[in-house]
């Protein structure tokens, strides 16, 4: 910190020459086409948390269907109109396109762009020691077709004939043929564009943040100083832009099967008696692609979440985080893992079943580099000075869900066991718990967790404390119980049991009910989130510059972060980030840009030898600076 | 100790051009876009019922004359590289109208499919031609725009020996285009 401050004046001069002009941004370059970082990651935020409550109001919905299916739902015709039909009950066609958004909007617009867009966005320039993203320009324009494809996407639940209905991942036939459901025709052309907007959307955030994570990461901030945030965004960043044109592919081709009816996914098809001109395609072949993005989907959503808690866990376990190199290499095998397994989903295709064992295999491997990942949690955490903030609280709740959720994975990628779970209950709680609870508990550890550096001010602790809880069991009782209906047959996107097995089913009544009562408890829990965060905003306790006592670059910028981030140079960088608890250091943190000269006291020998590097690392300034004025 | 200079290269913090870099990393999504549609069409095509047709010859001639495009684009990074404005302009030029050129013969090839009976509509070995040089077609159109703003640039004299980001990013692109369409074709010819 103290090279920062000695220069500040002549750098403030620094900082002025790359902003264009002297002039301040006016109210809508500020809040609105802003090109700063911070603002593009608090609007993806704010879009991300409505999305999440339209989101979970949908499954509010048809968790009313399942857990009580003889109720009367006359009450929400007021909201849902002539979705209740005339014997007060929803309508069927309605709960598919509720299931479909509902799984739509979770993965891809709060999960993707609420998580990954609001963090990457956020911490990419701050930790690396950036001013802003290598164009933001671009970060601009990847928040504003992210708003678009939103709009689109909002405005296909208004339809007559009702949103997209054929399950979030739209498999062909249903979704080919218009005349296949009534989800099938506008709703679907609907969703389309939106994703294809929403492509384009992740493809120039992620390119940015590679191009940024690679290109303006301060003097000394060489790889093997980056927090594991960092090494979690640039993997995430990687998965997307090698999956999501292959999704774009995948999509394009259903285009044209449905407006111009070729027939890629189409093959001899009847419907009401009526032979389709189409022949010669192949269903099969949508699956492929369309799980060649689906299952590095999984670890978009999830990556970010494990960076961020790792930083989390180790700043409040007041320990360096352990196996920091095998944290990151166990990062790189499971993206490296994530593009050869995406058959597992496929297992029940008539797939050949050598085939089948050569994906079941691999994708038992992916159990490795996550097992290593639990471990590191754990031991991170053993004999930690923990301090139980409501941001560590979320963060070992997700290490509880990602190990329960796993575990099911490995059931899972048994073709053989997967055969009977396939399309089962069994299948929404695995991944409920590893990737919907899991990547949720990330994003909330990370909003507590980095609220002050956003807006300057503190969240409420004890609603935080109220929160965790409420939604940690919560989360347990709806997902938990679904194992065992799964396993018991269930099979998801039913609109209802009764008539199922003779009857068999309702032996499970009571479980439903209580799944939807534990559903809806935990969803209105979220109202106490909502309230501390627009609360907050406003009239929070203003936050002093480094309230976690963290080691990372953001928090030695002011607590009102301005443009381009630090008002003087941008601190240099000599030591890794998890130098918590040091032996024989005064404070129990050094932060990374404190140089080993000024700490004998705690270094090891091989420290001391890195002191003569400092001043190379110092004298790249110029350099640095100049890069800003090119 | 290391020399400043060493470190940066040793370091490696910011020694690429971001915009270059950017560049690359656009490629990279096309090149997967590609990949996605050849994957799709070899899974395909191992399922049977596989219509077999001739490629349209212009296919071979277009692709010459993109591959004399490429060649120009060289000329006018080199002419960029020493300051000799005419030349540039010219070899942008040419790079341009050899672009045009070639996608008025890959339209006509189209219409040589029409007259094969190989339409858009129909069996699927048909329509992934169209798919593969419909798409890259519209790549290069956003090529052909990518070149005129160079072009621009180049009357501005913004294209210099000593500011030549724009022409490296202009001529990756349009290399990589002629790259992507080699690929496409040779797969057509081998995969047909
Ligand atoms: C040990 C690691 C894991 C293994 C072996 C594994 C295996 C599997 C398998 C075999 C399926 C297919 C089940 C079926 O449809 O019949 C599946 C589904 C799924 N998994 Fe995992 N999984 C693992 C971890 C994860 C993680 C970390 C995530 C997310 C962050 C995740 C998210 C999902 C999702 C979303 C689905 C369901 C997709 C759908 O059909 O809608 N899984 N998993
Ligand atoms: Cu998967």
């Amino acid at each position: 910190m103290s090279t920062a401050t000695t220069h500040a004046e002549e750098v403030h001069a620094h900082a002025h020459d790359h902003e264009h002009e002297h002039h301040e941004p006016n109210f809508i370059q500020k809040y609105i086409f802003s090109e700063d970082h911070k603002t593009i990651a608090k609007q993806y935020l704010i879009m991300g948390i409505l999305w999440a409550f339209v989101g979970g109001s949908l499954s509010i919905i048809f968790r009313l269907q399942l857990g009580f299916p003889e109720m009367q739902l006359e009450w929400l015709r007021p909201i849902l109109g002539e979705w209740i039909d005339e014997s007060g009950k929803l309508d069927k066609e309605f709960y598919l396109a509720l299931v479909t958004m509902h799984g739509t909007i979770m993965v891809f617009f709060v999960l993707t762009a609420g998580l990954s867009g609001t963090f990457s966005n956020f911490l990419i320039p701050l930790q690396i020691g950036a001013r802003d993203m290598a164009s933001g320009f671009i970060n601009m324009l990847s928040f504003w077709f992210f708003f678009l494809s939103s709009a689109v996407m909002f405005s296909s639940l208004f339809l007559e004939t009702g949103p997209a209905s054929g399950g979030w991942v739209i498999y062909p036939p249903l979704s080919a043929l218009p005349q296949a459901m009534p989800g099938s025709g506008l709703g679907m052309t609907l969703w389309l564009t939106s994703m294809a907007l929403f492509i384009v959307s992740s493809l120039m955030g992620g390119i940015n943040y590679i191009c940024t994570i690679i290109n303006l990461r301060t003097r000394g901030m060489t790889f093997t100083k980056m927090p594991l945030t960092i090494w979690s965004f640039f993997f995430t960043a990687i998965l997307g832009l090698l999956s999501f044109p292959v999704l774009l592919s995948a999509a394009l081709l259903l285009i044209f099967d449905r407006s111009f009816g070729t027939s890629f996914y189409l093959s001899e098809i009847y419907i009401q008696g009526q032979a389709l001109p189409n022949m010669g395609g192949s269903p099969i072949l949508y699956q492929h692609l369309f799980w060649f993005l689906g299952h590095p989907e999984v670890y978009i959503v999830l990556l970010p979440a494990l960076g961020m808690t790792s930083e989390i866990i180790a700043t409040n376990a007041r320990k360096p985080i352990f196996g920091y190199r095998a944290m990151i290499g166990s990062m790189m095998g499971i993206t490296l893992l994530a593009f050869i397994v995406w058959a597992h989903h496929m297992f029940v295709t008539g797939m050949n079943p050598f085939l089948g064992s050569v994906f079941m295999f691999l994708t038992l491997i992916i159990a490795v580099p996550s097992a290593v990942k639990a471990f590191n949690y754990i031991t991170t955490l053993w004999k930690g000075n923990l301090i139980f903030t409501p941001a560590m609280l979320f963060s070992i709740g997700l290490v509880s869900l990602f190990i329960s959720g796993g575990v099911t994975g490995i059931i899972l990628g048994n073709s053989a066991l997967d055969i009977n779970l396939h399309d089962t209950y069994f299948v929404v709680a695995h991944f409920h718990l590893v990737m919907g609870s899991a990547s949720f508990f990330g994003l909330m550890a990370g909003v507590y967790h980095w609220f002050p550096k956003m807006f300057g001010r503190m969240m409420n602790k004890t609603l935080g404390y109220i929160h965790f809880w409420a939604t940690f069991v919560g989360v347990y009782c709806v997902f938990f119980p679904m194992h065992y209906t799964g396993i018991a047959g269930f099979p998801r996107r039913y609109y209802s049991f009764t008539a199922l097995g003779n009857g068999r089913m309702e032996a499970f009544t009571d479980l439903n009910a209580f799944i939807s009562i534990a559903a809806i408890l935990t969803f209105s829990a979220q109202a106490i989130f909502f309230f501390n965060f627009f609360y907050s905003i406003f009239k929070g306790k203003k936050a002093s510059q480094n309230p976690w006592n963290s080691t990372t670059l953001e928090w030695t910028t002011p607590v009102e972060v301005g443009h381009g981030n630090w008002p003087g140079e941008i601190p240099a960088v000599y030591r890794w980030p998890y130098d918590y608890s040091k032996p024989g250091a005064e404070s129990d943190f050094i932060p990374q840009n404190v140089p080993y000269s000024a700490t004998p006291e705690s270094n090891l020998p091989e420290e001391n030898e890195e002191i003569a590097n400092e001043k190379a690392i110092e004298s790249l300034l110029a350099a640095q600076n100049e890069s800003y004025n090119r | 100790m290391k020399k400043p200079e060493e470190l940066l290269a040793a370091n490696e913090t910011r020694s690429v051009n971001p915009k270059v870099f950017t560049m690359w990393l656009f490629i990279v999504s096309i090149v997967m876009l590609f990949a996605a549609f050849t994957s799709a069409y070899l899974v395909r095509k191992a399922e049977g019922n596989w219509v077999e047709f001739e490629l349209p010859n212009l296919f071979y001639y277009s692709t010459v004359v993109l591959l004399g495009s490429s060649a120009s684009m060289h000329f006018a990074y080199l002419a960029a590289k020493k300051d000799q404005f005419n030349a540039l302009r010219l070899s942008i030029s040419i790079t341009f109208v050899l672009g045009l050129i070639f996608l008025i013969m890959q339209f006509y090839g189209w219409i040589q499919l029409v007259d094969e009976n190989v339409f858009f509509v129909g069996n699927p070995s048909g329509s992934f031609v169209y798919v593969l040089s419909g798409l890259h077609g519209l790549h290069l159109i956003s090529g052909l725009i990518v070149l005129l703003v160079a072009l621009v640039a180049a009357f501005r004299l913004k294209i210099n020996a000593k500011a030549l980001t724009q022409i490296k990013i202009c001529t990756t692109y349009w290399h990589f285009l002629d790259a992507l369409w080699v690929y496409l074709f040779l797969f057509l010819v081998f995969n047909n």
